[in-house]
């Protein structure tokens, strides 16, 4: 009994076939681009290699087909192929050769893992022959990356390829989406075969991605909504991942129960939905931290309950009733106790859950957050956006954005401080709009990630946000910029500090600045040695005029802008608190 | 420090897998990854060919090997994962024993000891005779006590293999998991099921 029998047929059967037909014997590097074009792939993020190179051998005549992106650093691929997944809701794919190849995609393999992006990621590896040899440029990556990965595989015969990749695709997007790796001998990429013909996955007998939805559950969870005073609904990435996101707005809509968000949720309804109230977590809004700890139901929805999004676990909700929805079931009940688990795809269980509870306004509570609403604009925001001093902050950059764009671009900000302002304070109008690396933290996501949004979402405005420490660790990927021609804007949010580290050490280290004075190159002229037009802005009266220019750049365009050294982010959860204990400063 | 919290005890977690390369590294980084030391691991076929079955033991309260079973069931090559403690299953270990053949001879006392002990000899040379055992821990610890004065050589135990008293077997749930659509019987969650009577009106 094989372990996928419905795929083995046609395997089984081609040599039966094969008389009749003659089938032309096929490499098993054609018939892995043949597995791509069947998938719908039409974009491959990569760099070759020596234990890659049959597949590129193969890639030359499939050119028009699959078009080729070719990165400056396997990382900056891989980030670049889950930009492409983020703003397009498909299966990013990339090309890596062996060893050192393989080794620079495990950082980001383990955001894909964390972040639930759907990759396949394809490596060279040395001939089977040789494995176990330290041959060179041999690494053992399946047990490197299988910590980080949904799934991973090495191939060391050309015959397992069209079941492998069949598989790898149907579990890198199924259930809970994530990165699969696939590691390919250069025999088996050379070898010929009966290939009869590649017939993608629908289903393995060992994984179940999604259950079948139990009605009970979701009847416990209306009545306790229905008789709910105080509830307040938190939603996650997993709306969009559902591709959920009108049932979800249906379902707010009619419960009228405000509403907050986690960072990778924030696009799933539009920032300006009266019913919005914000952002959870560390650096989230005022309200809805507050107000985590004083409703009475509190319903989460495909997100996963963070510790920067609780703060202190054990001061966390503990007057609320938990209603979670999530596809996964193990993260029901991992760190906080679930009074309902509505375990399922959240586009199957929110019309059901919509169906049965009752039509409400929840006007008093929903008064509340409005006045931290007011408090937290007072203290923070106001200064933020439309500040008075001398010197620009980031807020400001945002607010302008904001403005030219209409909410339609796609932000895709990297990590530190200027990816808590950006995603405060950007408006968002649609979904898969919002791009950055949330679990995982991890710097020099941005410019790559935009790069390979850009190509996801070809009709839409990209425009990459980044720090000045983020943007020193993938410049090199301008390079991609510079030859594929790519059209993303780039914004260098510029506090001559590594600025999150730094606000901790102002904070909590009694100001000891240890190793955050981070120095920068001339930024344009960087860009210009790569053809890629910019401008520096320092100056209030000229940050509007430099964002048009930006925007309506024909190409690419780095703009820098130089903001207050020494701004912090508030408001803020600090470490250890309870989300009742955020600070205003 | 000697006395453990009350509520951590043994757990006999059973999963049924596919038999695929690498599987056993997916498997075993789940414990180390929280840092659970694995106290008895071991893989052999099933009742149903081509299936396998992990028998690991780990001594944790139940919320942590709730989780961790929910996390291994979660691998893709794995059909199904339950834990069980010691008393909803029927474990045994085995053990060898290797001592000098001529104490053995002379003393009348140690056949009495082995004889008590279930030992049974498996190979009887000039210069040594190997023990087997087999049985729960204490049972097996308690030989090596018994041997230990005439000059025990060598000793090893195998791993825990265990059989759930109330398990009917996989036969029927792989059947439902090779359907596309599988019933709810095998769409069940144990864990979920179980809340059931958490929330009432």
């Amino acid at each position: 009994m094989s372990t996928n029998q419905p795929l083995a047929q046609p395997v089984a059967s081609a040599a039966v076939a094969t008389a009749a037909l003659e089938t032309t014997p096929t490499s098993g590097a054609v018939a892995t681009l043949e597995a791509l074009l069947t998938e719908g792939v039409d974009t491959i993020f990569g760099y070759p290699g020596g234990a890659i190179i049959p597949i590129y051998d193969a890639l030359y005549d499939y050119r028009e087909q699959l078009h080729h992106v070719l990165v400056r650093h396997e990382q900056g691929g891989i980030h670049a192929a889950q930009g492409y997944a983020r703003s397009s809701g498909r299966v990013g794919v990339v090309f890596a050769t062996s060893g050192p190849g393989a080794t620079n995609l495990v950082t980001g393999l383990a955001d894909a893992q964390i972040d639930s992006t759907p990759l396949v990621c394809i490596t060279g590896q040395v001939f089977a022959s040789l494995l176990g040899t330290d041959a060179f440029q041999e690494t053992d990556i399946i047990n490197i990356t299988t910590p980080v990965t949904k799934w991973n595989y090495q191939v060391t015969d050309a015959t397992e390829i069209p079941e492998v990749l069949a598989k790898a695709f149907y579990i890198a997007r199924s259930g809970r989406p994530g990165p699969v790796l696939i590691d390919i001998t250069k025999n088996a990429q050379i070898q010929k075969f009966d290939f009869a013909g590649y017939t993608p996955c629908q289903h393995i007998r060992s994984y179940r991605p999604k259950p079948i939805v139990r009605n009970e559950y979701v009847e416990q969870a209306a009545a306790l909504i229905n008789q709910a005073k105080k509830p307040f609904i938190i939603w996650g990435q997993g709306v969009m991942l559902g591709g959920a996101e009108q049932e979800f707005k249906t379902f707010v809509e009619k419960s009228g129960i405000p509403a907050a968000w986690t960072i990778l949720g924030v696009d799933a309804l539009p920032t300006d939905h009266p019913l919005n109230v914000g952002m959870l977590g560390m650096h989230g809004n005022y309200g809805p931290n507050v107000l985590t700890n004083e409703c009475d139901v509190l319903i989460a929805i495909g997100m996963r309950f963070d510790d920067r999004v609780t703060g202190r676990l054990d001061k966390y909700a503990k007057q609320a009733q938990i209603i979670h929805l999530d596809i996964d079931p193990t993260e029901i009940g991992k760190n906080v106790p679930t009074a309902v688990p509505v375990w399922g795809d959240c586009k199957e269980t929110l019309p059901l859950l919509t169906a049965l509870v009752e039509e409400k306004q929840h006007t008093a509570w929903r008064q509340h957050f409005d006045e931290f609403r007011d408090k937290e604009v007072e203290a923070v925001i106001q200064n933020e956006l439309f500040p008075t001093s001398e010197e620009l902050t980031m807020g400001e950059v945002i607010q302008q954005l904001n403005e030219l764009t209409g909410g339609d671009a796609i932000v895709v900000t990297d990590v530190g401080q200027h990816q808590m302002v950006a995603c405060r304070y950007t408006k968002f109008n649609r979904s898969r709009s919002n791009i950055t690396s949330g679990g995982l933290g991890t710097m020099g996501f941005s410019l790559p990630a935009a790069i390979g949004a850009k190509f996801g979402a070809p009709d839409r405005t990209v425009v990459a946000i980044i720090g000045d420490g983020g943007v020193q660790m993938t410049i090199q990927e301008l390079g991609t910029i510079m030859q594929t021609g790519v059209n993303v804007k780039i914004i260098i949010l510029n506090n001559q500090f590594l600025g999150m580290v730094r606000q901790w050490q102002e904070l909590f280290n009694d100001r000891r600045y240890s190793f955050v004075d981070i120095a920068s190159p001339d930024y344009v002229q960087v860009a210009k040695g790569y053809h890629i037009e910019g401008q520096r802005v320092s100056e209030r009266a000229n940050l509007r005029d430099a964002l048009c220019t930006m925007l309506d750049q024909d190409g690419s365009y780095l703009l820098e802008v130089m903001v207050t050294k020494e701004n912090n982010i508030f408001p803020m959860v600090p470490q250890g608190c309870s989300v009742a204990e955020i600070r205003l400063k | 420090m000697n006395q453990k919290p009350i509520d951590r005890q043994e757990y006999n977690i059973t999963a049924y897998t596919e038999n695929q390369i690498g599987l056993l590294n997916r498997i075993a980084i789940i414990f180390s990854r929280r840092k659970i030391n694995i106290e008895s691991l071991n893989t052999s076929p099933s009742e149903i060919e081509g299936i396998h079955r992990f028998n690991i033991v780990i001594e944790e309260t139940e919320e942590v090997v709730r989780k961790i079973a929910g996390q291994i069931e979660k691998q893709v090559e794995v059909l199904k994962v339950y834990y069980n403690t010691n008393e909803d299953v029927i474990w045994q270990e085995m053990a060898l024993y290797k001592v000098p053949t001529d104490v053995i001879a002379e003393k009348a006392l140690v056949e009495r000891l082995l004889r008590e002990n279930g030992a049974r000899a498996v190979v009887i040379r000039k210069d040594y005779t190997v023990f087997e055992t087999t049985g729960h821990r204490e049972e097996t610890d308690n030989l090596i006590k018994v041997l230990q004065p005439y000059g025990l050589i060598e000793f090893v135990r195998s791993a825990r293999i265990a059989i759930i008293k109330d398990s009917e077997g996989f036969n029927k749930k792989l059947r439902e998991f090779e359907q596309r659509e599988p019933g709810s019987e095998v769409v069940e969650n144990e864990y979920l099921n179980n809340r059931e009577k958490v929330f009432t009106m």
